[in-house]
């Protein structure tokens, strides 16, 4: 992984300085709340429903073991015993006091870590695939792109008071696990004709109110002109992006209000103007970045193992963990592990601070002391040996890590909802938990094979419900909270936005009408069909007829 | 008069800001684009400095014809969260070459002061409520940075690669 220098550091221990000044002052009334907003924001900072929320930077959702148990740490010193993994990689502390969060950013700075720029109007912390660097398809690993990017955005001096967020996602192959195509720019590293590698650029993807899917804005970037492109694309929003009103504000509202050519001249025209300047990368530079992400040095008499193959004849449990929630790796004799964070009764995402330590410790014993997070909320192990599997597995599963539910119905991806949240309007994490209730055979789960529900508690989507196979979106109505259901939307490769099933449905009926909208797909399905290919060939109306069949 | 803020230094400030129609007064002005495009010939015989003040949605492009002769363009921050004058600052510094004064104007508060002068603007005249001292101390609140702008700092690679031939240097 990147390893900070001096440089680096000292960057951090300077804003450390600084927003513990900025705090102080807010907290002796020489700010105000008003002037004191935007600057707490830009250092992860929320006031909540019960308390301020912090959110810590994961660059690119990867963390060594030492910041996991720093994390740890912190959850039991300042915070209630757990964190919040978010779909953008990022962990949330939804408990710290106010005048502790200087020495929380402290304690980060430490282990080389901070909240730069986890909320606010600015450029925020840069995603990328989960599986870069262990996938065999992947045509170069996105995440020296987006350290280079980190480097570029942070505290930067132009970019730092936008219009409304900007979010940036990073892939290396042709599959798409970080939702690229709901940024407000997805950069997929791509190969040209002639076999040079560099960027695809997408832009004015996102969700929220307006959901957008992005659009091509250039086929093909090279690499030394990544910052310089982004710069421009980054300047034409700045200058030209509404912010009369922050519901039109975001750069998907421009690029539309524009159309996609008369943007693309805009960046273009601006981007001649400063390509050959100081910010061309040159190679020295990405080859330096690059070597933080070298491939550890894999065993190579790992493929040889033959106790895993025995260990799943003999455990079916241990077989059904592998299936689910271990992944292929492109070195022989390795998986990529799943650390699930949706057991039953616990919010998605939820880790206690025990659980950290352990992860962190089990990923010292078996992954190369890395871990990382991933879109949907849980953690990864990437480099564990088939021979170690059934040895990790059982130690997951003492510490509750080891739902095998990867992939499947309850892998829901959730935001913290009215529980937590001031913007939300209805309950996620209570639905979540009746959906868990409801579908408590995993067998049923398995035979359903591969679905995503995404779950927001208000319209501006931060559980990404236009997105999910099936959507679910909290809506209050006479003071209830009401569901509105999406079908089809996928936020991979195939990016579609969900189509509405209909009228919002009772907060009691969520988990039936998701039983009825499964028994659909089980009497239409084909052979192995997964369910988002049988919605898209069967399209929405059996679904509605079904759930809002009259059953009195 | 708002405190005026040059050089690392709290100066004097008589620059009077005036509307389209308001009467030139004695001493130094600024006047809006719009202005500044309709009158420029009889603004050039006023006895003291005319600037031209850009509206945040204004394109600084439009002044590249005036550049050499004017010594003052004031960008305004109607609110501190409005970071478009960061752009326009930038533009002039770095594309249009100008090498006069760039005054911020507006909610000019001490924590966007590095901000703003990492884009070029090198004068600032505080709000209201601002304390001048913290103000002037805020230009060393941040050492460290990442990326080139308009005041010099190349990309953080090249600072990096300056660092590793000094110590190479030395041994």
């Amino acid at each position: 992984m990147y390893r900070y220098d001096e440089i680096d550091r000292e960057l951090v221990r300077q804003r450390v300085a600084q927003f513990r000044d900025q705090t102080r002052r807010f907290l002796a009334g020489e700010l105000t709340e008003e002037q004191f907003k935007p600057l707490r924001l830009m250092n992860g900072l929320y006031i909540q429903t019960h308390a301020p929320m912090l959110r810590v930077a994961i660059p690119y959702g990867l963390l060594s073991s030492e910041q996991l148990r720093r994390l740890a740490h912190i959850a039991r010193s300042y915070d209630r015993n757990y964190g919040h993994f978010t779909t953008r990689q990022n962990l949330q502390f939804n408990w710290p006091r106010l005048e502790d969060v200087p020495d929380i950013l402290a304690e980060l700075a430490e282990v080389d870590m901070h909240a730069i720029q986890t909320s606010g109007n600015c450029i925020r912390n840069v995603t990328a695939d989960h599986l870069a660097g262990v996938n065999a398809e992947e045509i170069e690993d996105p995440r020296p792109y987006c350290e280079i990017i980190r480097q570029w955005s942070t505290l930067h001096p132009e970019f730092s008071f936008l219009p409304r967020k900007f979010k940036i996602a990073v892939t290396g192959s042709s599959r798409d696990r970080a939702a690229s195509q709901v940024h407000d720019i997805g950069l997929h590293l791509v190969k040209s004709a002639g076999g040079e590698v560099g960027f695809q650029v997408l832009v004015g993807g996102g969700l929220g109110r307006t959901p957008v899917i992005g659009k091509p804005l250039r086929e093909f970037l090279g690499k030394c002109d990544l910052l310089s492109y982004l710069e421009a694309i980054l300047r034409v929003y700045n200058r030209h992006g509404r912010r009369d009103n922050k519901y039109k504000a975001r750069i998907k509202i421009l690029v539309n209000a524009l159309g996609i050519d008369a943007f693309r001249r805009e960046v273009e025209a601006e981007w001649i103007a400063i390509r050959e300047g100081a910010l061309k990368l040159d190679q020295a530079e990405i080859d330096r970045v690059t070597a933080f992400f070298a491939p550890p040095a894999y065993d190579p008499e790992a493929r040889y193992d033959s106790s895993f193959a025995e260990r799943q004849t003999s455990d079916k449990a241990f077989a059904s963990w592998v299936k689910r929630n271990t992944r292929a790796h492109k070195v022989p004799g390795y998986r990529v592990v799943f650390v699930s964070l949706k057991a039953p009764g616990v919010p998605p995402g939820d880790i206690t601070d025990t659980q950290m330590d352990a992860v962190a410790e089990l990923a010292d014993q078996f992954s190369g002391g890395m871990i990382r997070s991933a879109h949907d909320q849980n953690l990864i192990l990437a480099d564990v040996k088939l021979a170690d599997l059934y040895e990790l597995w059982q130690a997951l599963e003492a510490r509750g890590l080891a739902h095998a539910n990867i992939g499947t119905l309850t892998d829901m991806i959730c935001c913290p909802g009215l529980d937590f949240c001031q913007l939300a309007n209805a309950g996620s994490i209570p639905i979540a938990h009746q959906i868990n209730e409801r579908f408590d055979n995993l067998d049923y789960l398995y035979d359903l094979g591969d679905i995503r529900i995404n779950m927001s508690g208000c319209m501006n989507a931060c559980g990404h419900h236009h997105v999910g196979h099936i959507g679910i979106l909290g809506v209050e109505k006479n003071g209830e909270e009401w569901y509105q259901f999406t079908l089809g939307g996928s936020s991979a490769e195939d990016a579609t936005l969900g189509e509405r099933l209909g009228p919002a449905i009772g907060k009691a009926e969520v988990a039936e009408a998701i039983a009825r909208i499964l028994d659909v797909y089980v009497a239409h399905r084909e052979d192995e069909e997964p369910f988002l290919a049988t919605v898209r060939r069967i399209g929405i109306t059996p679904f509605k007829e079904r759930v809002y069949a009259q059953t009195h | 008069m708002p405190r005026l803020i040059k050089n690392h230094q709290l100066v004097e400030n008589t620059t009077q800001h005036l509307g389209m129609d308001d009467a030139l007064p004695g001493g130094d002005v600024t006047v809006p684009l719009s202005r500044w495009q309709a009158e420029r010939e009889r603004l050039r015989f006023h006895p003291h400095r005319v600037g031209v003040r850009l509206a945040p949605d204004e394109d600084p492009g439009e002044l590249v014809p005036d550049l050499e002769r004017l010594s003052l363009i004031a960008v305004v921050f109607p609110a501190f969260t409005d970071g478009r004058a960061y752009s326009q600052a930038r533009l002039l510094r770095e594309r249009h070459g100008y090498r006069g004064e760039i005054r911020a104007l507006g909610d000019v508060l001490r924590d966007q002061l590095q901000f703003m002068a990492r884009c070029g603007i090198d004068a600032f005249e505080l709000a209201e409520n601002e304390n001048s001292e913290a103000a002037l101390a805020a230009f060393r609140q941040m050492e460290v940075h990442y990326q080139p702008a308009a005041d010099g700092h190349g990309p953080v690679w090249r600072q990096r690669q300056l660092a590793a031939e000094r110590r190479a240097s030395r041994t």
